[in-house]
Formats: structure tokens, sequence, C-alpha cells
């Protein structure tokens, strides 16, 4: 076998001539574990992508096993045994589990799927952790941690030669990771070549036997694991110091100062229990923990997505329960909320950033008629200054700024209503590091001109670095409150997955 | 759709003056000088002033209960109880026009126009509250007035009044030029306003695109809803009425004819069927399109067989065109 | 329990069904017997054809408008070629099936490859194919091989042969949709083109099947409608096209692709059948019988839409 698996020489990708990977050289070889480490945006997911044939690079070329290849669909590609769990997930919600991973790779006899193929498929659900799920239920059923190990187990069950995972177990608990890890471990062993994209220090450590730092598109350094320490790591990841990129801390907000946001004993299905948390003018509160533990579902409690919220949610002692976005957005509350999904939920990729921008404030026009709405037109542009949005001409489709332009969008579409209190879902999400600086620095300024800010956020030093006090959410309720010195990776991690500091010391 | 996970939209290479719309709009303009030069070999008297005036007057019809169509598939929905909004309405004024209480008689068009923001509201409930597919509620609607017309007339021609005022506006001239015509110009001008200069218009096209981000930028969704169905519903009625002035009678299923036509104008004028994208300008041309080619195609003296082969053959080479030229949109 | 869960609106439709079915019987002046119920099983074969015709297209998140259209032409079709010698009836048959599949990949390949919407393109195909039924056929007439047509509409041991194809047509339809790939790679697009593609299926080829099967379902509805009317007809097609969509509809098929089954959109269609049936014998003013049938649609839709009123997160209610 030769000594690499993948190979990929001079590859560059460019979406509409923004570059996501510029001159790319990289390998990995089979029977070991490879992560890909990288901020978002840094194009951990494009080179993914490219390797399992969802999209085609610009120039350059791929080779597996010594010949060069040119996947055009991900078809191709997993009949050469490149099999990928992606990011999004790639299960169809209709369907059951048992259909869902024997579709991947189905064998038949005389045009009918054999009955066998069940077995493997239930065979490769047990070895992922995953025996408890039914191979009948409907994934449109199952929680965002059961479809990760449903994806997983599709994944396995094809047999690749060259596994990717992508962001695979953001939503796993401490236990069904390594139930995981014991799998990609045995999977190595046979000699397949894995790929394991995350964000999270501890797991690469505990996984990878080599590490590949990715920033803004190109490939920065490949080493052994245990040749950098992590300080070193997230340097080059980020590309400058943490000093850098996040304002200075500001003198904590004295506790008597009375709460702007105040939610307390709030359940909603059986995806938040009993969640109190309160947030005071000139804070910035994090909520943080693994994937769906119920930090979204508050947010969306609060700005009255939800129906049937239990318990108490009160603004500047105003009762909020049964209200809605557009009566919570009006002045005399002062609520806003920037979405999780900047592309569905946050903008109208293909309208115009001038549309996108009044889309909060189109209601106050008066009369309903936009040329007599100046005022906030007005704001509009003070707040296109302050925020420092580069853009061509503001009648182009917001789909042609970059990330981090298109969240200053969200951002002004909300703040020129001027909120008092400003809910944010993962606004780093896929955003060059320049403009997430930007964006601390705005959202301290706005903290010290007296908003209340609340910061749900999957990055552990956003939540370390910009925030007061941190909520850490474990299966629907708040699991511990960080303040302070508290406010440790270690202690983030520990409490996202709800066991003590000690225990997870003797665990790694 | 191999580009499935690559839906970002990239930007057009092509120049701004020239974009999608108006692309469709020169498209289905072209569209039109092509059938008026064919027209013309075929039948000497096809670019007569007379002859093209009164196509202009026929496209009104058209044109107008278009108006209603397009925003209502602006919206990302569809209204296909259109046929029966129309013959429901024509009965509706005809009778009350032609009754002898003097007071009933001179409020039949406003009667008229009520039904049709009725049916309109009825439609809106469906798709705004209940959220039944608005093809499948609409449908439902359209058998429900069909089922009430032909309780209501007995399955006989109603017998009625035409108002005068409906005769006067689908069939007078004003300096020459049909009155129909003259009034789906300003239909056709405040169309226009409303979609670019109000929060309406902004919403429309903006619910078009995505519900989802409207709903969470704190935007009244369902009322954005009901009035665009009413409106369309108050425009199939305006429609009808011209149209009652226009042939004078009422019958079953003199709206029938229309969905399709309707349909098709709005959509090769480059109104996305699913939604948000779209200017009137498109429908406006689409609508006297859609005439000169079913003028055409009875001129030739075709059987109705035929014109109905050509024409659904017309208009899906003109959305294939659509469809293939245009990489990044639906239609 | 999982089954009933995960089938309620089936199931309730089959409820529905049984008790419709029930009221029917009971109403009818003839009772039970095996005239009555051969006659409403060969009405709700019609439906239910053409339902299944529209089920395929819908199950990949599409919509036919043209399915009364393809029904009307391949009837006329029939008209033509179904009588004469055996063999060539059997030559007949496979035309009009290869009419049928034709037309279900005009607009397949129109939808898959031209990127037009299925509803704008099934309108104008929809005018197209009616316009050649009517070109073939401008008045109803034309003949059909009568010892067939008996064979296929009569009953056998007092069970309708015609409920006997419909079953017969069924399962095998379960089979494709639930035992082989390609069935459960239908369901996979409609469920989520974007996975499907990602998990290695062939979207675009899984899309023109589904658009060819719906033709060649359309064309045993139009033969079916040869049967029982003895001549090929121009202008049946509207009536098929409206209530194969209420059919499905009422059988639980989701329009957003993915969900539902043969069985369901079955269901739907002699729903809608026995309804109308209902509405004749109920004693009714014959006039007054289009509004009431319009009016317990419309109420049927709505009812059947009551779960959004149980969505908890008004963002699903936003798609």
């Amino acid at each position: 076998m030769a000594d690499r698996y993948v190979e990929l020489k001079s590859v560059s990708k460019s979406y509409g001539g923004v570059p996501a990977l510029t001159k790319v050289d990289f390998r990995c070889e089979p029977g070991r574990v490879h992560a890909i480490l990288g901020e978002n945006g840094a194009g951990k997911s494009t080179l993914m992508k490219l390797l399992a044939g969802v999209i085609q690079p610009d120039s350059g070329t791929i080779s597996i096993g010594g010949q060069t290849v040119r996947f055009s669909s991900p078809r191709e590609a997993a009949e050469q045994g490149t099999v990928c769990m992606f990011q999004e997930l790639s299960l169809m919600p209709h369907l059951s589990v048992g259909d869902n991973i024997v579709l991947a790779a189905p064998r038949t006899r005389m045009g009918l799927v054999e009955r066998g193929v069940y077995r493997e498929a239930r065979e490769a659900l047990d070895l992922v952790g995953a025996s408890s799920i039914p191979l009948g239920a409907r994934v449109s059923g199952l929680s965002l941690s059961e479809r990760q190990l449903v994806e997983i187990a599709k994944a396995v069950f094809r047999k690749p030669k060259l596994l990717i995972l992508d962001e695979a177990t953001s939503a796993l608990t401490s236990e069904l990771v390594e139930t995981v890890f014991g799998v990609l471990r045995m999977l190595k062993a046979q000699g397949v070549a894995i790929l394991f994209i995350s964000h999270r220090m501890h797991e690469v450590d505990a996984i990878a036997d080599r590490i590949s730092v990715f920033r803004n598109g190109r490939h920065i350094e490949t080493f052994d694991v245990g040749a950098r320490t992590t300080d070193q790591i997230v340097g080059l990841m980020i590309g400058r110091s943490l000093e850098e990129l996040f304002p200075p801390r500001r003198p904590p907000v004295p506790d008597t100062t009375p709460a702007v946001l105040d939610v307390s004993d709030v359940s909603w299905q059986s995806q938040l229990v009993n969640v109190s948390l309160a947030a005071r003018a000139g804070e910035i509160v994090g909520l943080g923990g693994l994937d769906a533990q119920g930090q979204q579902q508050i947010m969306h409690a609060v700005f009255g997505v939800l129906r049937g919220v239990t318990g108490r949610i009160e603004l500047n002692g105003k009762r909020l329960n049964g209200l809605q976005p557009p009566r919570l957005k009006q002045s005399d509350i002062g609520l806003a909320l920037v979405p999780e999904d900047r592309k569905t939920e946050g903008l109208i990729p293909s309208m115009s950033v001038a549309l996108n921008m009044r889309l909060a404030a189109l209601g106050r026009a008066p009369f309903g008629l936009l040329d007599l709405n100046g005022n906030s037109d007005a704001r509009l542009r003070q707040l296109i200054e302050r925020l420092a949005l580069t853009y061509g001409s503001l009648e182009d489709p917001v789909a042609t700024l970059s990330g981090g332009n298109q969240q200053k969008v969200v951002l002004a579409k909300w703040l020129v209503l001027s909120p008092k209190c400003l809910l944010l879902m993962d606004p780093t999400r896929g955003i060059d590091l320049g403009t997430k600086a930007q964006i601390y620095r705005l959202l301290t300024d706005l903290a010290a001109e007296g908003m209340a800010v609340i910061l749900q956020s999957t990055d552990y030093e956003e939540l370390i670095h910009l925030c007061d006090r941190v909520y850490v959410f474990y299966r629907g309720s708040v699991a511990k409150e960080l303040k302070g010195d508290q406010l440790s990776a270690d202690a983030l991690i520990a409490a996202s997955m709800n066991v003590h500091l000690h225990a997870r010391a003797q665990m790694s | 759709m191999t580009d499935a996970t690559e839906r970002t939209v990239t930007p057009r290479k092509s120049p701004r003056w020239l974009n999608r719309d108006r692309m469709s709009v020169l498209l289905i303009a072209l569209g039109c000088v092509a059938l008026l030069l064919g027209g013309s070999l075929l039948y000497p008297g096809f670019l007569k002033p007379g002859y093209l005036l009164q196509q202009l007057q026929i496209a009104a019809f058209l044109g107008i209960i278009a108006t209603g169509a397009m925003m209502v598939i602006l919206l990302g929905e569809i209204d296909l109880s259109v046929p029966w909004t129309i013959t429901g309405t024509a009965i509706v004024v005809i009778s009350a026009s032609g009754s002898s209480n003097p007071l009933v008689a001179s409020l039949a068009i406003p009667l008229g126009l009520c039904l049709g923001m009725a049916v309109g509201f009825l439609n809106a409930i469906g798709v705004a509250i209940f959220r039944v597919p608005a093809m499948v509620w609409t449908l439902a609607v359209n058998a429900m007035l069909l089922g009430a017309a032909v309780f209501y007339t007995g399955n006989s021609r109603p017998n009625g009044e035409v108002p005068w005022l409906a005769t006067q506006a689908a069939t007078g001239r004003s300096f020459g030029v049909p009155n129909a015509f003259l009034v789906w110009v300003v239909v056709a001008a405040i169309t226009v306003w409303v979609l670019k200069r109000t929060v309406y218009g902004n919403y429309l096209y903006a619910l078009g695109n995505s519900r989802r981000a409207v709903f969470l930028a704190g935007a009244r969704v369902p009322l954005v809803t009901v009035a665009t169905f009413v409106l369309a519903g108050l425009f199939s009625s305006f429609g009808a009425i011209l149209l009652l002035g226009y042939t004078n009678q009422a019958y079953q299923g003199m709206g029938d004819p229309y969905l399709m036509p309707v349909i098709s104008a709005v959509v090769i004028g480059g109104t996305s069927i699913q939604g948000g994208r779209g200017n009137y300008v498109g429908t406006f041309v689409g609508a006297i399109f859609i005439t000169l080619l079913s003028s055409i195609l009875s001129v030739m003296q075709m059987p109705p067989a035929a014109r109905q082969i050509i024409f659904g053959a017309i208009i899906l080479v003109m959305l294939l065109i659509h469809g293939l030229t245009d990489k990044n949109g639906d239609i | 329990m999982t089954w009933l869960r995960q089938n309620a609106r089936e199931a309730i439709a089959a409820l529905a069904l049984v008790v419709l079915f029930a009221a029917y019987i009971a109403i009818h002046p003839r009772g039970f017997s095996t005239y009555v119920v051969t006659i409403w099983s060969n009405d709700g074969t019609l439906l239910g054809l053409a339902a299944i015709a529209q089920f395929f297209v819908v199950l990949v998140k599409g919509i036919d408008l043209s399915v009364g259209s393809v029904v009307a032409l391949t009837n006329v079709v029939a008209s033509f070629v179904l009588n004469g010698s055996p063999a060539s009836i059997a030559l007949g048959m496979v035309a009009v099936l290869a009419v049928g599949v034709a037309c279900g990949l005009v607009n397949g390949i129109a939808v898959v490859y031209g990127r037009v919407q299925p509803i704008v393109t099934t309108l104008a195909t929809g005018g197209m194919f009616s316009g050649i039924a009517l070109l073939l056929r401008p008045t109803p007439g034309g003949s059909i091989d009568e010892t067939m047509s008996d064979a296929l509409t009569y009953a056998v041991a007092g069970i309708p042969v015609s409920a006997i194809v419909l079953v017969v047509v069924l399962v095998a339809l379960l089979v494709l949709l639930r035992r082989t790939a390609v069935g459960l790679g239908l369901y996979g697009v409609g469920s989520s083109e974007q996975s499907a593609y990602m998990t290695g299926l062939r979207v675009n080829r899984l899309k023109l099947f589904a658009y060819a099967s719906s033709g060649f379902i359309a064309a045993l509805a139009g033969i079916y409608v040869s049967m029982v009317t003895l001549t090929g007809d121009p202008n049946i097609g509207p009536s098929y096209t409206l209530n194969s969509i209420a059919a499905v509809v009422l059988g639980g098929v989701a329009l957003s692709g993915g969900v539902g089954s043969p069985i369901g959109a079955v269901i739907g269609a002699l729903i809608l059948k026995t309804i109308s049936s209902l509405m004749f014998f109920s004693g009714l003013p014959p006039l007054a019988q289009p509004f009431f049938e319009g009016l317990i649609l419309a109420t049927a839709i709505a009812l059947g839409a009551l779960g959004v009123f149980r969505v908890r997160s008004r963002l699903e209610l936003y798609r």
C-alpha cells in the first residue's frame, strides 16, 4: 500500500470570485487519523466537499492511491471508497433509520433490496453505540445527537477507505464520543484513512495522529500530535494572539444593577426544563453547551417563536409571555434577535442589501410609504459607517457580500430599531477574523451603552473572553453558571458534558 | 440539481442594466414583435391601428386579472379559484343590476367587488391560518364557488342587466383609445408604485423569498398573506366586471378559459412561480403576448384543438428558455 | 403503535372511508349487493388510478396538472387501438401505455433538465395533451373490445374485477416503493433532494422515473376509462386532475414530498367517489349537490390541516 492515500497538489477553489481554498497541498495516509483544524471559514468544509465530490477544484489535482481523480458527484466518490459525514446532515428526514443507512449502499437481489442488508445496518448502529435507536424509527423524530449517530453509522456501513468526519460529534455527550472514537480506532487499525474536522481541541488530542491547520483558505502547517502546545495551535489557527482578537475586559457590572431580561422557570415541551436566567444592562451574557441542549430554544422562547411556553419572561418588568415578534420589536419593549442561520433566517440572500437592512424597520414607515421613511434611512446610513460595512452597491443582492458583511447587515437591520436587549445566536459562525474582531468590539460598545446582550455561541474562546457570565446548558436546563475567574476552557467543557473537572482529568 | 449544496448566489457577470427581470421583459417583448410580424405576413390587416387597439382592449381584461394572480404568485402561493371568482362575480353583478330594487341595482358593481374580496378572504383563511397548500385550498374554494353558482342559477343562464358603467368601461373609447386599456394602464401604474415604494410591496417580495426570515424580522406575515389574497380576489372581480361589459352576458364557465392564460401571462413575464421575483412590466407585456398569440391562432382558423397544442407548446418553449438561460433561478 | 402514529393520516382517512361507505350502502335503494359494490368499485378504480399517478409526482415534490389530460389522451388512443384480435389488442395496450409513459417523460424532462417548475410545466403540457386528444377525436366515440370490457368491469365470485385489478396494482407498487432501491430512492429524493444527492442517489434519474411512472399509471386509468365507458372521450380530463390532487391530500400524501403511499392516494380517491355517490342518493336537490361536494371537500382538507395548531414552534409554520 502506498504511503499516501490522498494527495492534493496546488488545489484552488473559489465561489463567485471569493477564494475558499488557495493553492492547497495536502496529504493523508491510510491507517491514521488526520485532524483538520481551523477557524470557521478557514476552508475546512470546502476541502471536504472537494474530496467527497460535491464540488470540483478550479485548478490543481487530487489523487487517491496514486491515481488522479475528478469526482463529479458524491456517488462517484463513494464508489471509490470516499465517504463523508457532512456537518449539514445528509439524512432524509421522512425515511426510516434503516432505509437511510441501506440506501447509502443498497445490495439487491432480483431488484429487491436484500433483507440481510438491514441486519448489517443494525450492526453498524450497534457498533457506534446507537443500539437504542430502532431501525424503523423515522429520522425526523430523532434528536440531533441521535441523528449524528445514525449519520456515523451510515458512513461506517459503507466500508470506506477514506472516511471524512465534519464536526461529527458536536452534539454527542462524552460517553458517546468515546464509543465513536472506539469505532474510529478500529477502522484505523483496518487501514482506513480518517480525516477528522473539529474545533474541539480536547477531542483532537484524544483521537488524532497528525494535525493540519488551515487559515483563510490556506494550508498553514502539518505536524504530529504533541508537537505543539494548545496555545501554539490556537495561535496558528487565528494567526494572531487572542488579546488582539478580543477587546480588553470590561469592569464587571455590579450585582445590584436590576436585570433587563429576566427569565424564570421557563419550560417548553421536553426541550426546556425550568430555565432561569437574567441579563443586566451593560452585560454580555453567554449561553454555551453542546449543540442543541436548549440554548437555541430559550432564545426562541424569549423572542415569541415558541408556543406553549410556561414560566415567566420579563423585560424591564414587562411580561413577554405570549407576545410575538411584531410586538416584541416595538420600541416600548425593544427586543431583537439575530438568528442562527444567516442564509435562511437572518437574511433573504437573493434580495438587495438595502431591503435586507430595512426589513425589521419596514413596519415603522409612516402610512406604509417608504418615501416617508427618511428617519430610519438616515439611521441606517450612520450604522453602515459604524459597522464599517463594505459593499459594492446597496442594490446588489446581499448574497454577494462576504459572510462577515452579511452578518453586519443582519446586525444593522436590528440596531436601527435601537433595541434594549439583543439576542444573538452564534453570530460569528463562518466569519473572517477581521470582522469577528469588529463584531466583538461592537458588542462591547453596545453593552457599554447600556444594552443587555445575550450571546449564544459554539465558540468557547468567545464565551470566555467576551462574556461577563456564561450559562452552560445541558439537556434543556442550565447545568452551570460560570463567571469571572471560573470562566475557563476546561470548566466550560466539563460543564457542557455535565461532568466534574476531576472526572474529566481522569478521562483524558 | 447537481449544485444542491452550493445554493449561495454568486454575483452575476452580466451587466447590471440587463438583470434577470429586464431580460424576461425583453424576451417577451421580442416575442410580441415576432407575433406581430408573423401575423402581418398571414393577414395584412394585422398591423392596422384598429386591430392593435382591439387587441389591447382584450388584453386589458386578462391583464387586470393577472395583476392579482401575480401578487399571489409573488407571495409564493397560487390562486386557482380565479375561474369561478370571475363567473360568480359576473353572475352576481348581472342579477343585482337587473334587480327591481333600485338600491340593489345601483350597488351591483360594489357587490361584485365585495364577492371577489370575500372569496379572497376565504382563500387566505385556508392558506394563512390552516396552512393548507394554496394549490389545494383554492381549488376547493373554486369547487364551492362552482357549486354555489350552479345552485343559484339553477344551471341556466342568469338573467339580468349589464351595468352601464361596466359596458362603458369595457367597450367605450376615449380619444380613440379603448377605455379598458386606459383602466389597465392606471391599474398598472398603481401596481408598479405599490410593489416598489410601499411597505406592503416590499414585504410581498420578501415573503416570497423567505417567509422564515421575514417572520423573524418581526413582520405580521398572516396580515400580508390575507391582504394579498383579498387583493387578488378584488382584481379577479374587477376583471370579471369588465369582461361582463364586453360580452354583455354572464354564463356558466365563462371564467374557465382564463386560468391558464392568466398564470401563463404572469410566468412568461418573468415572475418566478416560487415567489419573490418578477416585475409588473413583465406581466403587462405577458398579457399582451398571450392575447396576440390566441388572436393569431384564431385568425389562422386553426381548429380549437390545434390552437390548444400550439398555445401549450409556445408557453412551454418560453418557460424552457427561461429555465435554461437563467442559471440561478427557477421559474 | 408506532405504525399508527407514523401513518395517522392514512388511518384516519381509512376510517372515514369505512364510515362513508357504510352510509352509502345504507342510503342506497338496492343496499349491499354485488351490483352496487361493482359500480362503486369501477368508479373508484378510475379515480384511484389517477390519484396514484398524481401520487408519484407529488412524492418527488412535484405536482401534476396534466394527469387528467393524460387520462383523456390515453383513453382516446385506446378507443382506436383496443379492438380486433387478441394480439392486436395486446399490442394496442402496449401502445397506450407507451403514450402515457411518453407524456410523463415530457413532463419529467422539462422539469428535471429544463428546470421549469412542475406546476407550470404540467399546466402547459396538460393543454397540449388534451389538444392532441381533441385533434384525434373531436367528439366522443370509437370502439372498445366488449368482451374485454365485460371481463374487466363485472364481478367474479361477488368480487368486482376492478377491485382485484386495483389491489394487484397496489401490491406491485408497494413492493416497488418499499422493497426496491429505486422505490426507497424516490422517497429519499422527495424527503430531501440535497441529502439524497449527498447520499449518492441519482436524483435526476429518480425524478424522471417518478414522472414516467405517473404517465404509466395515468395510461392504466385511461385504459380503464375505456373499459367502463366503451368510448374515447377527449373532455374527461379536468375532473380527474382536480380530484386526483384532492385525493392525494385527503389520503395523507404531503405536497411537500417524501410522505405518503399509493394506498393513501387510493383511499382518498374512494372517499371522494363515495361522497359524490352519497350526494346522488342523499335526497338533496341535484342543483345543490356540487356545492355540498365542494363544501365537504374543503372541510375535510381544513380538518386534515388542524395539525398546524399543535405545532409548538412557529418557525415550522414558515418554511
